[in-house]
């Protein structure tokens, strides 16, 4: 399809709202520049998460274990290999472990998908942790002259390139096959679609997209070790700041990040002890108060007020 | 009688201990309109299911132009060319009318994509009477407009078989000659159709040939007019003493 004049208007609007956030490490060199990466990093995530779980309404808890995968890459290849190789790598890594997780778990439905994909990070930790004791090693050294600035600009150009992916694929056929999927299952089969190679396909994406976070934000890490890698609170964070915003459209979530991100930090700094109960408390309020994110919080206004216009 | 477009032989489909559908045979010519009818709980929709790949066979088969697809999963038997309408209703609840018409087109048996699956998809619903009503949201639709807007998705691929499960079922008399004419109009452009169907008058106007099932078995195959005075049918629609 040709692109329209609205089209050609969101891309322009889009570039530039990356352009002046890429200018950020001109500004600022500290604390803002550190929120920016926390950020941009969970605007990769929460993106490509609501990608595949905002169509098949599939809540996937693996992201730590592709996270975790992705910062591994890179802490093992980060003597012999150049870094932007590495970035590469993990995101096919990410790829193909999640076409594997997904053939073996996408006939599963609900909450037994979830309980897997929780799970395979536990399980993706504890092998690697079991390979580093017989190793006699604890954890790796990752020691670049990557700076800040550098993560930073790394993952906002990931960010850009996962909301370019996405709406590419809200063009294609294999989003408009997600959206049936998502109806009806049934009726997408008996239109002629294979749901299960394309709930595959998409799955990927946020394999990838996680995983590439992960080879990313390693040098920020500094020492790298399963526990802090696959740390599960990870996959909680990026489910609740989707669907905060609400994953049914693309930038729906990062309306959940930037928020999410400030609460976070300021809880953190106030109450450390509490950070849990903030991500549980905010849990509770997106399924009770905000069942479709800001997303279906501003649908909701604006019927209302067309319905008032109409009366 | 020339190579039949779809064929039954045999198909049998147990549930645990019941048997829902037990040995049927039959065959559908090319251009045909077969009814299948019997009392409720006789193995219609079974039947249907079968054939639309939504449930799998315990045992015989079921050939599209004398190549098997019973075993084939419901998408690749879809896009063979078998296009199937549901017994209650189903629609994509977040699409408009015309992206539902659209999800027919784009992975079936012919396919459309783009402005072309667009233009399609309006021509058809022009044709089961929606014309301009393409942007509207389904809640709009009264009864009988979510069975046209599930038609026209379903012809959306070109089909070459159609299976309809009870598509005039719950019309009111008005909707039901509506209903009929636009059934009566696909017969006409020389489509080959199944129909799942209790309504006597659609039947008897509609159909070339019957197939009547009771309790999962094939009781009598002919004309609407052999079957609706079969002896065995009677008895099977309304008790012994009546037969």
């Amino acid at each position: 399809m040709s692109l329209t004049a609205t089209d050609i208007r969101n891309l322009c609007l889009a570039s530039l709202v990356f352009a002046i956030c890429a200018l950020l490490p001109l500004g600022d060199q500290g604390y803002w520049l550190g929120l920016g990466v926390t950020i941009a990093m969970f605007t990769a995530l929460a993106t490509s998460w609501a990608l595949f779980s905002g169509p098949t309404h599939y809540i996937s808890l693996a992201t730590a274990a592709f996270f975790g995968v992705g910062t591994y890459v890179t802490g093992l290849g980060i003597d012999t290999l150049p870094f932007w190789s590495l970035v590469g790598l993990a995101g096919v890594i990410g790829a193909v472990l999640a076409a594997l997780v997904g053939l073996a778990t996408l006939r599963l439905s609900g909450v037994y998908f979830v309980i897997f994909t929780l799970g395979l990070a536990e399980l993706v930790r504890q092998v690697i942790t079991w390979v580093q004791n017989n190793s006699g090693q604890k954890g790796l050294y990752v020691l670049t002259d990557l700076d800040e600035a550098g993560i930073y600009w790394w993952l906002l150009g990931l960010s850009a390139a996962v909301f370019l992916t996405g709406w590419l694929i809200g063009r294609s056929r294999l989003g408009f096959a997600l959206r049936i999927i998502g109806d009806d299952e049934t009726v997408a089969a008996h239109s002629g679609i294979n749901t299960a190679r394309a709930k595959v396909l998409l799955f990927m994406v946020p394999g990838a997209v996680a995983a590439m976070t992960g080879a990313i934000l390693a040098p920020r890490y500094v020492y790298i070790e399963p526990s802090l890698a696959f740390a599960p609170i990870l996959s909680f964070q990026v489910v609740i700041m989707a669907l905060l915003g609400g994953a049914s459209r693309l930038w729906g979530p990062v309306l959940g990040v930037i928020p999410f991100t400030f609460l976070l930090e300021a809880v953190s700094s106030n109450f450390p002890n509490q950070t849990t109960l903030v991500i549980g408390v905010a849990f509770l309020v997106i399924v009770y108060l905000l069942p479709g994110g800001f997303v279906g919080l501003m649908g909701r206004i604006n019927r209302h007020l067309n319905t008032r216009e109409g009366a | 009688m020339s190579t039949p477009v779809l064929s039954l032989r045999g198909v049998t489909k147990r549930f645990g201990g019941l048997v829902a559908v037990n040995a049927m045979d039959f065959d559908v010519a090319e251009r045909e309109v077969v009814g299948l009818l019997g009392p409720n709980g006789s193995g219609k929709s079974t039947t249907l299911n079968l054939i639309s790949g939504a449930l799998p066979l315990t045992s015989g088969h079921v050939s599209l132009w004398g190549s098997r697809i019973s075993g084939l999963p419901a998408q690749t038997i879809t896009r063979k060319g078998v296009s199937r309408t549901f017994q209650l209703v189903r629609l994509l609840p977040s699409m408009n009318v015309r992206e539902n018409v659209v999800a027919g087109a784009v992975f079936g048996h012919r396919r459309r994509w783009g402005q072309d699956a667009w233009d399609h998809a309006d021509q058809l619903l022009d044709k089961v009477g929606l014309g301009g009503k393409g942007d509207m949201a389904l809640g709009q639709l009264t009864y009988i407009d979510t069975k046209r807007v599930e038609l026209a998705r379903t012809l959306a691929s070109d089909p070459k078989v159609l299976l309809l499960d009870e598509w005039l079922a719950g019309l009111n008399p008005t909707e039901l000659q509506i209903g009929i004419t636009l059934i009566k109009s696909l017969r006409d452009e020389g489509r080959t159709i199944i129909l799942v169907e209790h309504v006597m008058d659609a039947i008897r106007s509609l159909c070339d040939r019957c197939v009547v099932m009771a309790s999962g078995t094939k009781i009598a195959e002919g004309t609407p007019t052999q079957v609706l005075s079969d002896k065995e049918v009677i008895r099977a629609y309304l008790g012994d003493d009546d037969a």
